[in-house]
């Protein structure tokens, strides 16, 4: 059993590099297009020149530098891919195969991180190049924890967003939640400006809610600051879980009203 | 056990209806509309394993909503279908194992990547081994003339070829129950005869059941024997093809070589007439009136020679479709006027 499981998956990436390699200038144009953290970067570093914040000029530097890094490894389109399959009926040929969808999303999503890869490398060594008083290196025991939170960033973010796509079994506009969603995460998950500049009270609605552990606990541990690293953990644990369980329910009721248009 | 064995099928929706323009929108707004389309209603058939069957009905007359429901793709409102002995809607490893859907207009092949590559994801999800995978391509390739098209990228496939591609993809799991919607939509003659051909053989080869949609009856007269007639969701037809034609169409065709060239009027006195061009005449007459139409033709008109024929099949139903003939039970007496032609589904 685990022989065929571990047959399919590696089908399923090998056919996703394939296939993201074919879209591979696309995918860097994602990338490029993803670079508001370095665009904060140079606006944050010239307001803590003169500014009384709790960053220095050295430290907005490498934040952002770490937010472009992680949100590289986090960002998810599922839920755009989704929508389109349900309103053109072509979810039919994924529903008629013994596969459940979300490993051909799953594949896909992390194949296009290793595609993406190369040119996120030439960008944070160009960030380096402009300032190079920024430059360090995590501690290898933050970065290994680091690359926990993120992967678990990465599969909250994702099962969050494919909760959200089975909406598209009810809307054919399901998509525009996860804009209103990243309008919330842009200021709560430290994206647009590091927690540590918010009001205190501020900082502790924003640890209710999943968005700083997506990006912000990771980009710290990257930083070496102190991070709840067990607790960030089980939170992301807690609601990746969470939208899994609900999507189960949502993809159930949803295929019931599945009409698979356009077949 | 049947096949495919379908009890009071029915599928109803509902549908928001708009009003055009502002107004409409601003109502619609306020306040919903809903109507209910009965696209399926209480069908009932049986496909024995190895039947060949053609499932014909006009754009919208509830073929392609039964083909869903019977993969399991949509739930029945009402009624029951059992697909390999299975419940399709449950959609369960054994019954997606046994059965497949070819759609002429949907593809499941990666369309920047070789066929290849998609064959491969399909070999590991249906949990074929490898060397099995390899050698039930290459004899599919190879029924299909497609040897040589696999290593290119699917973009770059005529649309016969990718067609072909297609259904390998979609048969290499060796399903025993093959529902076919439209698969040689937009081919060339030569490659709907080649898929034609495969298919045949495929279903001798491997005692597999078809049910078959299409919109071309070349199609249908070539593989079914057996057709299933839906028209505004009810089934009204389901035997043999020339049952369907001596049902809904009972005339013939007479086919003369004249001695002088005659006006149209003359003819007309002896049925319709679909053609009159020099020399040669084709008159539609009723089967009832056939032998005392025959015989005064032969006396009065004196022809060189006199041929009697059945119509073609795809000219009757595209007509009844037309027509919307089928509403009406028992069929129409009089002979339809088949010189308005027209589509068959």
């Amino acid at each position: 059993m685990l022989r065929r499981a571990w047959r399919k998956a590696l089908a399923l990436c090998q056919l996703s590099l394939a296939n993201m390699l074919e879209y591979r200038a696309e995918i860097y144009l994602w990338v490029l297009a993803s670079a508001l953290p370095l665009i904060l970067l140079g606006v944050w570093s010239r307001a803590a020149e003169g500014g009384a914040f709790p960053l220095t000029r050295v430290d907005f530097i490498r934040y952002f530098i770490s937010v472009f890094l992680v949100r590289q490894f986090s960002f998810i389109w599922v839920i755009w891919e989704f929508e389109e399959l349900v309103v053109s009926g072509n979810l039919s040929q994924m529903l008629l195969q013994p596969l459940n969808p979300i490993w051909r999303f799953l594949s896909s999503h992390l194949m296009e991180r290793v595609v993406r890869l190369p040119l996120v490398a030439g960008v944070v060594a160009l960030c380096f190049a402009l300032y190079p008083e920024a430059l360090w290196l995590p501690r290898a025991g933050d970065l290994l924890r680091a690359v926990g939170l993120l992967g678990l960033a990465f599969i909250a973010r994702f099962f969050l967003q494919y909760m959200m796509s089975m909406l598209s079994f009810w809307s054919e506009r399901a998509a525009a939640i996860e804009e209103l969603w990243f309008v919330v995460h842009l200021f709560l998950s430290g994206l647009i400006a590091p927690l540590d500049v918010y009001p205190e009270s501020v900082r502790r609605v924003t640890e209710l809610t999943p968005f700083p552990y997506l990006i912000y606990h990771p980009v710290n541990l990257l930083l070496g600051r102190p991070v709840p690293f067990t607790r960030a953990a089980l939170v992301l644990a807690g609601w990746g879980l969470g939208a899994l369980v609900l999507q189960r329910l949502l993809w159930k009721r949803g295929l019931e009203r599945y009409s698979a248009m356009g077949v | 056990m049947s096949a495919i064995r379908v009890r009071g099928l029915s599928k109803s929706y509902r549908v928001a209806v708009k009003q055009p323009g502002l107004r409409g929108a601003l109502r619609h707004l306020f306040q919903r509309e809903q109507r209910e389309i009965h696209a399926v209603r209480a069908v009932d058939f049986e496909i024995q394993p190895g039947e060949m069957v053609g499932f014909l009905g006009a754009n919208g007359a509830g073929k392609t909503t039964t083909l869903k429901m019977l993969t399991g793709l949509i739930r029945p409102s009402s009624g029951h279908a059992s697909v390999a002995g299975q419940v399709p809607f449950e959609r369960k490893r054994a019954f997606l194992q046994d059965i497949t859907l070819v759609m002429g207009q949907k593809q499941q092949l990666i369309w920047d990547l070789p066929a290849l590559d998609s064959l491969a994801v399909n070999a590991a999800v249906y949990e074929i081994p490898a060397h099995e995978a390899r050698t039930r391509i290459a004899e599919l390739a190879e029924m299909l003339g497609i040897t040589g098209q696999l290593s290119q990228a699917v973009r770059k496939l005529s649309l016969g070829e990718r067609m072909k591609c297609e259904l390998l993809a979609a048969l290499l799991h060796r399903p025993r129950i093959l529902l076919l919607d439209e698969p040689t939509l937009g081919l060339d003659v030569n490659a709907q005869e080649a898929v034609r051909r495969f298919l045949r053989e495929y279903n001798q080869r491997y005692s597999a059941t078809v049910l078959l949609t299409s919109h071309y009856m070349a199609d249908i007269v070539a593989l079914c024997p057996r057709v299933l007639l839906i028209h505004e969701g009810q089934l009204m037809y389901d035997g043999s093809l020339s049952g369907l034609v001596e049902r809904f169409a009972p005339y013939r065709e007479l086919r003369l070589e004249l001695a002088q060239p005659l006006e149209l009027s003359e003819l007309q006195r002896f049925g319709e007439v679909e053609t009159l061009d020099g020399l040669s005449a084709v008159l539609i007459v009723e089967r009832s009136l056939l032998m005392s139409t025959v015989a005064r033709v032969l006396s009065e008109l004196k022809p060189r020679d006199l041929a009697v024929s059945e119509p073609p099949v795809e000219r009757v139903v595209g007509k009844l479709f037309m027509a919307g003939s089928l509403a009406a039970q028992p069929p129409p007496a009089a002979p339809p006027d088949v010189t308005a032609g027209g589509p068959p589904c």
